[in-house]
C-alpha cells in the first residue's frame, strides 16, 4: 500500500466515527484481534481462535467455505437478476429475452447465477462426503450434521425452484416431471401437488410459488441454518481433529472428541 | 453455595457459577490440550477470502466461456422426449424408470434422507474398527446375506446400472474380509481398517455418482440407452 494512503487509513481507523462502529479499534495485538471477532455481530459466531493445522487445505478441502462462497455470489447475482425479473406468464421469457439481448451484461449475470447454482448442489454434496470422511460427525457434532442435511434439502429446494423460472421448455417439464412425483404420496398426494403448484399442472401460479419460495423464503432459512451451522462449529469446539491428522504444531498430546467438548464448556 | 437455589426460582441477580461434584477420593486430573492456536482474524478469515476469490474467478471464467441454457417458452401441449429433471434429481428419475413412482419418488428419498440424518446417532457408525475385524462370523455371515439379497433383487428387476456398482463395493468388500490386518499390501490393509459405515457410505456414493452419470448423458429418448458421443 502506499505510504499516504496507509496513513490516511491510519486516521480513520484511529477516528471516533470507525471506533464508535468497530469497538476493536485499530492495532495487532492478540487482544485487538480477538476484538475484531468478538465484537462484530457477524463474526462473533466465529471462535476467536482456531487450530492451526485446521487450515491446512487437506483438513477441509475448504469445501465448507466454498459453498458458503457460492451462495455469497448466487445473494448478490439473485438480487441483480430480480431487478430485471417479473413473474408472470409469459414475461418472465420475456426477461430471460431481454437479458440476453438488452440488458448490458445481463447474459453474463445469468450465466454467473446459473453455473453458480450448479455449483453449490455440488459443493453441498461434496462438503458432506468430505465431513463423512473424516468421522467429523462424530458426537459432539451429532446435531450439526443433522444442521448440515437440512442446509442440503433448502440447496436442493433452492435450485429447485429456481429451475422454473426462466419459463422455457427446459423449466417447464423439469418442473412437471418432478411436481409428478408428488402425487404418488399415499392419500394426500394430490393435495401436496395442488399446493404446490397452485393448480393440477405447472402454470402462472406454479410460477409465483416458486418464485416467493426461491426469492424469500429459502433464502431467508438458508441464512438461519448456516448461522446455526457455523455457531454449532464454534460450540462444538471447533473443527474436529483426527487422531491420524498429524499434529504440525509444537508437542501434541491426546486430543479427542472429549477433549474438545470440555474445550467447549471452558471457553463458551 | 447457601444462596445457590436450584429450579425455576434461582436468584437471577446470582452469576451462575462452575460447580464439580467430586464424588469419590481422587487427585486432580487435568487433561491439557497443547495444540497450536491461531487467530481467526486475520489468519482463518484471510485464507477463507482467498479461497473464495479463487473460487468467483473460475465462476466468472466459467461464465464467460458457457451461456445458461435457454430453451424456446414453455408449451404444455409440447412434451420434450425425455423431459429431463434437473441433474442431481437424474439418479432418482433413472430409479423411477424400474420402480413405480411410490418407491422411486417417494420412498427412496425419504429413507435416504432418514438415513443421512441418523448416521451420528448409531454407535455402529461410530466405532472405528474394520467391519471383519471384531466378531468375524456373524459379520461375515450378515454381509454375504446383505449382499446377496441386494444383488438379486437388483438383477430380478433389471437394474443393472445399480447393480454394477454393488458387485463393486461387495467385491472389495470380499478382499477387506480375507486380508490380514499385517497385510504387505498398502491397499489391502486400507481397505481391511475400513469400518462399516465407510462401506456403506462409499455405496451410496458410488451409486448416486453413476446413476446421476448415466441419468444425464446415457438416457434418450423414451429413456433409452444412448450413448453421448454418438448423436
Ligand atoms: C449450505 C450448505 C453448507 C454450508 C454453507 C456449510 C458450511 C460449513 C463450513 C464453512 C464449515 C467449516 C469447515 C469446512 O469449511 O469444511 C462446515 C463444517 C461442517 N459441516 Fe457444513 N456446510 C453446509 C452443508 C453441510 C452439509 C450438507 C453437511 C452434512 C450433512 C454439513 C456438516 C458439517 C459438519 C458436521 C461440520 C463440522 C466439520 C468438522 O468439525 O470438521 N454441512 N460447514
Amino acid at each position: 500500500m502506499q505510504p499516504r494512503t496507509e496513513a490516511t487509513l491510519g486516521r480513520l481507523m484511529a477516528s471516533r466515527l470507525w471506533k464508535s462502529i468497530f469497538r476493536s479499534g485499530r492495532g495487532t495485538s492478540t487482544l485487538h484481534r480477538s476484538m475484531a471477532i468478538q465484537q462484530s455481530v457477524f463474526l462473533h459466531i466465529l471462535p476467536a481462535k482456531v487450530r492451526r493445522r485446521m487450515l491446512n487445505f487437506d483438513a477441509t478441502w475448504y469445501l465448507g467455505t466454498l459453498t458458503l462462497g457460492t451462495f455469497l455470489v448466487l445473494v448478490i447475482t439473485g438480487i441483480l437478476l430480480m431487478f430485471y425479473y417479473h413473474p408472470s406468464v409469459p414475461q418472465a421469457y420475456a426477461d430471460m429475452k431481454d437479458l440476453r439481448y438488452v440488458v448490458s451484461s445481463g447474459l453474463f449475470l445469468r450465466n454467473l447465477h446459473r453455473w453458480s447454482a450448479h455449483a453449490m448442489v455440488l459443493l453441498a454434496f461434496a462438503h458432506m462426503f468430505r465431513v463423512f470422511y473424516r468421522g467429523a460427525y462424530r458426537p459432539p457434532r451429532e446435531f450439526n450434521w443433522v444442521v448440515g442435511v437440512i442446509l442440503l434439502l433448502i440447496t436442493l429446494l433452492l435450485s429447485y425452484t429456481g429451475y422454473l423460472l426462466p419459463w422455457d421448455q427446459l423449466a417447464f417439464w423439469a418442473i412437471t416431471v418432478g411436481s409428478n412425483i408428488s402425487s404418488a404420496v399415499p392419500i394426500v398426494g394430490q393435495k401436496i401437488h395442488f399446493l404446490m403448484l397452485g393448480g393440477n399442472q405447472v402454470n402462472a401460479n406454479a410460477l409465483l410459488r416458486f418464485y416467493v419460495l426461491h426469492c424469500v423464503i429459502l433464502p431467508l432459512a438458508a441464512v438461519l441454518f448456516i448461522a446455526v451451522h457455523f455457531w454449532r462449529i464454534r460450540k462444538d469446539g471447533g473443527l474436529y481433529v483426527q487422531q491420524s491428522e498429524p499434529a504440525k504444531g509444537a508437542g501434541e498430546a491426546r486430543v479427542s472428541t472429549e477433549d474438545s467438548a470440555q474445550e467447549a464448556v471452558a471457553k463458551p | 453455595m447457601s444462596d445457590y437455589v436450584a429450579g425455576m426460582s434461582s436468584d437471577a441477580k446470582n452469576s451462575p457459577k462452575r460447580v464439580v461434584f467430586v464424588t469419590r477420593r481422587t487427585s486432580a486430573h487435568v487433561r491439557s490440550v497443547d495444540e497450536e492456536q491461531v487467530q481467526t482474524y486475520p489468519e482463518a478469515l484471510f485464507r477463507a477470502a482467498l479461497a473464495v476469490q479463487v473460487l468467483v474467478i473460475a465462476l466468472v471464467l466459467l461464465s464467460l466461456l458457457f451461456n445458461a441454457p435457454l430453451e424456446g417458452i414453455a408449451n404444455p401441449t409440447v412434451t420434450p422426449n425425455p423431459a429431463k429433471a434437473p441433474w442431481y434429481f437424474l439418479g432418482l428419475q433413472e430409479m423411477l424408470h424400474y420402480f413405480p413412482p411410490i418407491v422411486a419418488g417417494v420412498l427412496i428419498p425419504t429413507l435416504l434422507v432418514v438415513a443421512l440424518v441418523v448416521i451420528p446417532y448409531f454407535n455402529i457408525n461410530i466405532r472405528p474398527d474394520g467391519v471383519f475385524l471384531k466378531s468375524r462370523r456373524r459379520n461375515l455371515t450378515v454381509f454375504y446375506i446383505v449382499a446377496a439379497s441386494l444383488s438379486l433383487f437388483l438383477w430380478f428387476f433389471d437394474v443393472y446400472v445399480a447393480l454394477a456398482p454393488t458387485l463393486m463395493v461387495a467385491g472389495f468388500m470380499l478382499i477387506a474380509a480375507f486380508s490380514a490386518p499385517q497385510s504387505p499390501d498398502r491397499f489391502r490393509r486400507y481397505l481391511v481398517s475400513r469400518p462399516v459405515s465407510w462401506w456403506i457410505m462409499t455405496w451410496f456414493l458410488l451409486e448416486l455418482a453413476v446413476l446421476t452419470v448415466v441419468g444425464t448423458f446415457f438416457r434418450g429418448p423414451g429413456w433409452s440407452w444412448v450413448l453421448p458421443w454418438r448423436s
